[in-house]
């Protein structure tokens, strides 16, 4: 059709351009959440990401962070090769030196540590996925000085759950989206499922069958599509939850037959008040654990099912002590008038009206809405089931809960819940992910009460103690990890205290160590509490000697942050893109409810400057330690390939190796098989990863389902086929207990025992937050807490330019009452004021908070002259860290003793007890944050914006004319199709753009 | 007399945008702005990026609002927007040149970036900001509603959708005809009574946005909701009398 | 709406330049142009260098002046096309008009047809700038009614003002009675936008957070976050925000200032023809061009764009 010069321009558009030379697959690290993604190249640049359709995280989505990955890929902030140190700490003044020196550098360093006293290298690593390796590695070179970023992150969770339900929230299990009817979400703005959570309420809420219940002071993200959103005063979940085991104790709403199948709700307790086995279960000479038979009136091993068990009464033993089933100590602790809502309604700042209907509403959600699916099952005794009957009450938590020194009981509380309520790994309910659920604890115990030069631990640095035997402490008590983990102070620090690490090294408290190694932990900043003492510890003297007292700091970033110039050896990593990486079932898999998964990263780009992928460095390192099983017993080392090379052939124990899939020599088995030289290749084939799915018998009940527990043995997950018994009540916690007053061969010093006797309760407790008990009457009214923006990761995302340009300056969010209290209008500045120090930031009134909170967002304020970023830029000027102003250490107690800012049962840190009050800024003082710290020196910017711009893609754009009569017809796109299709008529099942053959109606159950 | 097109098939593709699920994540302005800044209208133009002032080119962006009612209650709704492919679109019939267009055979509205004069009339005629000025290439921009993605042939069929809504996560973007009143995100709409944005603004905006849905509550209210005792008097010694006759069984 | 120099300059110079050809042309058709040769001249130079100005600084702001050209193909539906194709043809009648006054320099019937085409064409140029504005429905303020008689009688008026001043410095006849002319301009013209800045401060909104956003039902709508915190395009062009005291005050001036103040002093002159009202002549243009420039640059400053309501205006 020839046009007039007056018709509209319309162009012969182009709608099938080539978009890309090759398509690869690879694993996004954005975040934890490990989504599969394609990454389309064209001319050797990165055209396009998405998420990968067929991958079991995401299947097909990619969040903000994802899609912002060309960014942080190209990223100016990117190092660029080794750099050594010629000024002083924290001035940023390097000179770049070449791998060979770098290495040899770091292995002299670490090469005299380990002749002399391994210990004395701390090894901590920060957001990374391969603690498979790097815990290995610590094991092999000796410290027992290692750990993630797991202990300043949410431990106490991990532990609430592995000491109570041998799984836990976190990223180790999940609600059953597909059933549940109503859904309980605690304290989460963002969480690692990132997508896996957004795509879960998205269908949920499409459904429409579940009620949806979120538990948090800000109203923001998930909590905005909640159907009912408690704003409750932070940290008070822990007193919330036990309201509601109140009142379901009094009417009796509980799920009799899931207590007495899968909990310890019957085994009896010894009641002995000043025995040296007061509060330890009941058990017979074989060490079995026993209840009380009503119909033989007489202990019975718990294991016997033939057992009438008895819920209430005391018992008298034959040796004049006596002993009562668990479910009664817990029925009167809960019964307790002080649990009830209107004794907690105040303190949690939700009516009494609310916390009772919530309670009725679970029972209802529970009790009446039975969800049965018609598939049969045998459980752990043989016995045949013709049905799964599940309670579709559902619950997840995370931070909100963890980052309060209350946490771990909080947590335990609302495990606690969950088991009256008969809704763990049932239809609806909470599901384990494999290789969970596992022993309770799972089994290593912490290796490292004493190290030895050149030699390595007798096993990992890592694990779950089940008493103060297993603490890592000398004959006096004292820790001996650098963090304190596992001492009388954190006994059940699963994941070390990272944020302690700097303050005790400095410290030299217990002792001074040499070498500071760290990988992807930006330590210097956001990772930090008390960041400017910190950077003081990090770059403190020794005013005798003139030598750091952190004597050598090595640090392994891929980006400029704000940690790098407080190191002295740099060790430069690749992009995400540009690496393998293994996201293996040692360490953080990406299962799901449904089945095991794990998955690796290629490299997709080479990298274009002089960087190496940290773990090839590391087992390069190990090389040159002769680090054992690194190295052949001739010295040569076993792995020369890096990274790839022990990813496919390193074996934990015979057959068991980071990877799952593919492995033996064929690549036909899984889980467990000989190493497979091919393995890599399967899983680049199978878009790099691997998963298996549960059979429909093996989808429920894991922790009791005899055939999925002969396949987690056979994985090689758990160590016998045995059912694993939910603890309601711990014995664990009360050996500590015990330990505390006097009994057993490991006690606490003296100035512990108080400390441990009070939160070493076997059952949860509620106590208030430590900062808030210590600061009780002091002028600091407000809870001041931080979310994760959906669309940033910390401090890696906020320095992306195109995420940047969402949110480049955080405000502190108030409620206009809360504000009105302070004299405070919207966007003026105000200090925040706590107990530490103080920080200047700019107001957002909100009415979606809870009144007695102030929040922001967390990790966009950044240090001036890091990142690549421009010296004015808003994130460093008007953004503010709230970081400045949390301290690493409580008060001082009675004693002088400043104990760590942490959950006293597992060294989690307490980011969220922080309190404050808010004073309105002088006229003069708005406009900018403080402390505004002064610029770090940073080396230019690399590429990507001549002239102030960005022009990503320009020459990407396929230029080629569009040719007539090309393309295919439009599909729509229905999002949740599957959930839509069943609400709406005339919508075929399917998903997204794909339509299910045949179409219409609900497919399954 | 118009430049719209004179005969406007029937085909109307837009969006449909579910604002009782999307949690505000900005997936889908990001991936929009990655997929574009090499498609049709590339590059989606940054400036200062890593600076004081950094500003850019989207088509899609993500605003979060505050709904406090009567009784002070308020509800946080976010609220994505992106161009509307309206029927009646302003943004063409003012543009001088004729580089602002819509296509018949689809009621896709582009930017002919080679006829702009970059008079920004057309934005100053868009009721919903959706039109996006490239400073660096002095042309106007804007949502293409993914014209080089939904009929790409050399994409797997499952990504021939708007990016925006194959990415995002919660799965509140639907893509379709909304011309055709029995196509399914017609059907969607109708049975959601999704609405359109200003409608007093006579565009004939086609995306729809389906409202938030009340808040579900089991049992409706505050009051007489409650679990009642087991016991009459719901005391801890009465329930454990109750329960000295229970037995359990593993 | 950002108030952009070369905008402002467009408008009010365009404007005056039409407005002083249009009303040469109307002296022509009536047949009283004066023939006196230089005041001639300077009368369409000024007129036509005017009209120049206004429309080469209007292709300033452009992205691509090179393709300016294509601005004149859509005139079927677009004012700013139709006004560029009227900018262009008005230059063929004004153009005859200049040159046969030029060549014949008296009045002839030939010459009052030519006129009153050019007057007319005028007419609809500054009727099509005018309109450029008005049909934005976006924009309450300028989608007033009042929005297309300010073009014309601010036009008229500084064509006038230029006009009387051009007669009163050459001392040529029918100048008292275009001085009342101009005179009775300023205050039509502060009527008129008096009318307007009424509508603009009384009038309905366009849209509400509320519509804007159809969440209304539920409650007041409010922006909690915007989905940039840094500036965007958008806002920079249409987020300009000017306080209500401020505008308030400077509407005070425009009136008093640019419109009341000449008027009078044209009055007073008219006291002392000859060099009383060349004097008040004189005095009155950068009276008026102040003034115009106040007005216009209001005149976007004060508009509120729809698109604000997603950028946490709650009425625009
Ligand atoms: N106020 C407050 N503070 C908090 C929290 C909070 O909620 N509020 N949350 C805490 C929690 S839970 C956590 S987990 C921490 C997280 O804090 P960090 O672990 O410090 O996380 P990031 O800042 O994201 O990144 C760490 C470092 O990894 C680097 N990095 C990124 N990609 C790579 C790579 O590919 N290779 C290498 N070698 N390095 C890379 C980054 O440049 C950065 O320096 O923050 C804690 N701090
Ligand atoms: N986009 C993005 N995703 C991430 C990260 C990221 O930085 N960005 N970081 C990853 C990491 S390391 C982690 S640890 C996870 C953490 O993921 P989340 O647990 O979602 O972390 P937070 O953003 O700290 O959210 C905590 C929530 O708890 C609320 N809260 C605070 N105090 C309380 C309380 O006392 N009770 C209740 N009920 N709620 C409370 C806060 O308002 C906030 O909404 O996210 C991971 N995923
Ligand atoms: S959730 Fe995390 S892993 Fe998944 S796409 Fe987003 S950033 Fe990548
Ligand atoms: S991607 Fe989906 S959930 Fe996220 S902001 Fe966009 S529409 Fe909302
Ligand atoms: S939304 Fe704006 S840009 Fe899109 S068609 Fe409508 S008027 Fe034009
Ligand atoms: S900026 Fe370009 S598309 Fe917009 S009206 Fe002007 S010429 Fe048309
Ligand atoms: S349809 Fe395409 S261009 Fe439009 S907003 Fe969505 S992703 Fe962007
Ligand atoms: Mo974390």
């Amino acid at each position: 059709m020839v046009r007039s010069v007056l018709d509209t321009g319309q162009e012969a558009v182009n709608t099938c351009p080539e978009v890309a030379d090759e398509i690869k697959q690879t694993t996004c690290y954005m975040c934890a959440c490990r989504c599969g993604i394609n990454v389309y190249l064209k001319d050797g640049k990165v055209r396009y990401l998405e998420g990968n359709p067929d991958h079991p995280v995401n299947q097909g989505v990619l969040c903000a962070k994802g899609s912002a990955g060309i960014m942080q890929h190209y990223s100016p902030a990117r190092l660029s090769k080794p750099l050594l140190r010629t000024g002083e700490r924290g001035s940023g003044e390097f000179k770049e030196i070449e791998w060979d020196e770098a290495l040899a550098l770091a292995s002299e360093w670490l090469g005299e540590v380990r002749q002399t006293d391994p210990r004395r290298l701390a090894f901590f690593t920060g957001r990374d996925q391969s603690q498979s390796l790097t815990g290995w590695w610590a094991m092999q070179y000796g410290t027992p000085n290692f750990a993630a970023h797991g202990g300043f992150c949410s431990v106490n969770m991990a532990a609430a759950g592995l000491y109570s339900i041998g799984g836990s929230f976190w990223e180790f299990g999940e609600p059953d989206w597909d059933h549940t009817r109503y859904f309980m979400l605690f304290g989460v703005a963002e969480d690692h499922d990132s997508n896996p959570i957004k795509a879960g309420l998205g269908r949920m809420k499409t459904k429409g069958q579940a009620k949806f219940v979120s538990v948090n002071p800000v109203k923001t993200g998930y909590s905005a599509i909640a159907d009912e959103w408690i704003g409750l005063r932070p940290g008070t979940d822990g007193l919330f939850v036990l309201a509601l085991v109140h009142e379901l104790l009094k009417a009796e709403k509980i799920d009799w037959d899931f207590l007495g199948r899968y909990t310890n709700a019957t085994w009896l307790v010894i009641d002995d008040p000043e025995g040296p086995e007061d509060g330890l279960f009941l058990r017979n000479p074989e060490g079995a654990t026993l209840c009380w038979d009503t119909a033989r009136g007489e202990p019975v091993p718990t294991a016997d099912v033939t057992a009438k068990a008895a819920v209430v009464g005391r018992f008298a033993l034959s040796d004049g002590r006596a002993a009562v089933p668990v479910f009664e100590l817990l029925a009167k602790r809960y019964l307790d008038p002080v649990y009830a809502p209107e004794a907690v309604a105040e303190r949690v700042g939700i009516p009494t009206a609310t916390i009772r209907r919530i309670a009725a509403e679970l029972a209802e959600a529970a009790f009446e809405k039975e969800v049965v699916l018609d598939v049969a099952w045998t459980d752990w005794a043989g016995r045949k089931h013709d049905k799964m009957i599940g309670r579709p009450v559902s619950m997840h938590a995370m931070r909100g809960i963890s980052a309060h020194s209350n946490g771990f009981h909080s947590c335990r509380a609302i495990h606690l819940l969950q088991m009256l309520l008969g809704s763990i790994d049932c239809p609806g309910g909470f599901g384990y992910k494999a290789p969970f659920p596992k022993l309770i604890p799972p089994s290593p115990l912490p290796a490292g009460k004493t190290a030895a030069p050149e030699r390595p631990l007798p096993g990992m640095p890592l694990g779950f103690p089940l008493g103060p035997d297993d603490l890592l402490v000398d004959a006096e008590g004292r820790p001996t990890r650098l963090d304190k983990a596992y001492s009388w102070e954190f006994p059940l620090a699963a994941h070390g205290l990272m944020h302690m690490v700097i303050h005790n090294a400095w410290a030299g408290d217990p002792y001074p160590i040499d070498v500071l190694m760290m990988y992807m932990a930006n330590m210097g900043w956001n990772s930090s509490m008390n960041v400017q003492g910190t950077l003081k510890y990090l770059t403190d003297k020794d005013p005798e000697t003139g030598d750091y007292k952190i004597p050598k700091i090595i640090y392994s970033d891929a980006y400029y942050s704000e940690m790098v110039p407080y190191a002295d050896l740099i060790l430069p990593d690749t992009t995400y893109l540009e690496r393998w990486d293994c996201i293996s079932l040692l360490d953080r898999p990406i299962s799901s409810a449904h089945g095991p998964g794990d998955a690796i990263r290629q490299p997709v780009c080479a990298p274009d400057r002089d960087v190496r992928p940290f773990q090839d460095v590391l087992i390069d390192l190990a090389g040159r330690l002769q680090l054992p099983t690194f190295v052949y017993l001739d010295g040569e080392p076993k792995y020369p390939g890096g990274y790839p090379d022990y990813i496919a052939n390193h074996e934990r124990t015979p057959g068991i190796g980071p990877l799952a899939g593919w492995r033996g020599p064929e690549g036909k088995q899984q889980g467990t098989g000989a190493p497979n030289p091919d393995q890599l290749q399967r899983y680049i084939e199978n878009g790099c990863f691997w998963t298996h799915k549960l059979s429909p018998d093996q989808l429920y009940f894991k922790h009791a389902n005899k055939s999925y527990l002969a396949f987690a043995k056979k994985m090689g997950w758990i160590p016998t086929e045995e059912p694993i018994v939910m603890q309601l009540y711990s014995e664990i916690l009360q050996k500590f207990r015990l330990a505390a007053r006097g009994h057993g061969k490991v006690q606490p010093p003296d100035g512990e025992r108080a400390r441990v006797e009070a939160y070493f309760d076997p059952l949860p407790i509620w106590y208030p937050p430590m900062e808030e008990e210590a600061l009780d009457g002091e002028d600091f009214s407000l809870h001041a807490i931080t979310q994760r923006p959906m669309h940033m990761y910390h401090s890696w995302g906020s320095q992306n330019a195109w995420l940047r340009q969402i949110t480049a300056r955080n405000r502190l969010y108030v409620h206009p009452e809360t504000a009105a209290r302070f004299g405070i209008a919207d966007d003026d500045w105000v200090w925040v004021v706590s107990p530490h120090g103080r920080v200047k930031g700019q107001v957002r009134l909100m009415h979606g908070v809870n009144p007695s909170t102030v929040w922001t967002w967390n990790a966009i304020g950044k240090r001036r002259g890091a990142w690549g970023l421009d010296p004015e830029a808003p994130e460093s000027n008007r953004g503010f860290l709230l970081n400045h102003i949390i301290s690493e250490l409580l008060p001082e107690r009675e004693g002088g003793h400043r104990y760590s800012n942490s959950d006293p049962v597992t060294g989690q840190a307490a980011w969220y007890d922080l309190r404050v009050r808010l004073e309105r800024c002088r006229p003069g003082e708005e406009g900018a944050t403080d402390p505004l710290m002064e610029a770090v020196k940073a080396p230019p910017r690399r590429g990507l914006d001549e002239g102030g711009k960005l022009r990503y893609g320009a020459e990407l754009k396929d230029r080629r004319a569009a040719v007539a009569g090309q393309g295919t017809p439009f599909q729509e796109w229905i999002g949740n199709r599957h959930e839509v299709s069943v609400t709406v008529p005339g919508v075929a099942d399917g998903k997204g753009n794909v339509k299910k053959p045949g179409g219409g109606g609900e497919g399954g159950a | 007399m118009t430049s719209l097109p004179r005969n406007a098939g029937p085909v109307k593709l837009g969006l449909v945008i579910d604002l009782d699920i999307c949690v505000g994540c900005h997936a889908c302005a990001v991936n929009c702005k990655e997929w574009n800044t090499s498609g049709h209208s590339a590059p989606l133009t940054d400036s200062d990026p890593y600076g004081a002032d950094p500003s850019g080119v989207w088509f899609n962006r993500i605003h979060t609002f505050e709904v406090v009612n009567e009784a002070g209650d308020s509800r946080t709704v976010h609220f994505p927007k992106s161009c509307l492919h309206c029927e009646e679109a302003p943004c063409v019939t003012v543009c001088p040149t004729g580089a602002s267009y819509k296509r018949q055979e689809d009621g896709i509205v582009l930017v002919n970036a080679e006829a702009c004069i970059g008079c920004k009339l057309c934005s100053w005629a868009c009721p919903y900001g959706a039109r996006e000025y490239d400073e660096d290439v002095g042309v106007m921009k804007k949502c293409t509603l993914c014209v080089d993605k939904i009929y790409n042939e050399n994409l797997d069929p499952r990504s021939r959708a708007p990016a925006c809504v194959s990415t995002c996560p919660a799965g509140a973007r639907h893509f379709g005809d909304l011309g055709d009143p029995q196509s399914e995100v017609s059907l969607l709409v109708a049975a959601r009574g999704g609405y359109e944005l200003m409608p007093e603004q006579e565009c004939k905006p086609v995306n729809r946005y389906l409202p938030p849905r009340p808040k579900r509550q089991t049992p409706a209210v505050d009051s007489g909701a409650a679990l009642q005792p087991a016991t009459p008097e719901g005391e801890a010694a009465g329930l454990l009398a109750r329960w000295v006759d229970r037995v359990l069984s593993r | 709406m950002h108030p952009a120099k070369s905008v402002i300059l467009f408008t009010t110079a365009s404007g005056a330049g039409y407005g002083l050809l249009a009303w040469l042309g109307l002296l022509a058709a009536f047949g009283v142009l004066p023939s006196e040769r230089w005041f001639g001249l300077a009368a369409f130079a000024l007129g036509l260098g005017l009209v120049v100005t206004g429309l080469l600084s209007s292709t300033l702001h452009l992205g691509h002046p090179e393709r300016a050209w294509r601005a004149l193909t859509q005139w079927r539906s677009s004012w700013l096309s139709r006004e560029g194709v009227a900018a262009v043809v008005t230059f063929l009648p004004v153009g005859l008009f200049a040159f046969y006054w030029i060549v014949d320099g008296t009045n002839s019937d030939t010459l009052a047809v030519v006129g009153l085409l050019a007057s007319l064409c005028c007419l609809v140029t500054v009727i099509c700038t005018a309109m450029i504005y008005a049909s934005l429905r976006t924009i309450r303020a300028w989608a007033s009614p009042w929005t297309l008689p300010s073009y014309l009688v601010l036009s008229a008026l500084s064509g006038a003002v230029l006009l009387n001043l051009l007669l009163q410095l050459w001392g040529l006849p029918h100048n008292g009675a275009f001085a009342w002319m101009a005179a009775a301009l300023f205050i039509l013209a502060g009527l008129v936008k008096v009318l307007y800045w009424r509508n603009v401060m009384y009038g309905e909104p366009a849209g509400t957070a509320e519509s804007a956003t159809g969440l209304g039902p539920q409650g007041r709508v409010r922006l909690l976050e915007a989905p940039h915190s840094e500036s965007s395009y958008l806002m920079q062009e249409m987020g300009f925000r000017i306080a209500r005291k401020h505008a308030e005050k400077l509407r005070r001036l425009t009136l008093l200032g640019g419109f009341l103040a000449p008027f009078v002093l044209i009055v007073v002159g008219q006291a002392a023809p000859g060099l009383g009202s060349l004097l008040a002549a004189l005095a009155s243009l950068p009276l008026l061009a102040a003034g115009l420039a106040v007005e216009r640059w209001l005149f976007f400053a004060e508009a509120k764009h729809v698109v604000t309501l997603y950028y946490g205006e709650s009425r625009a």
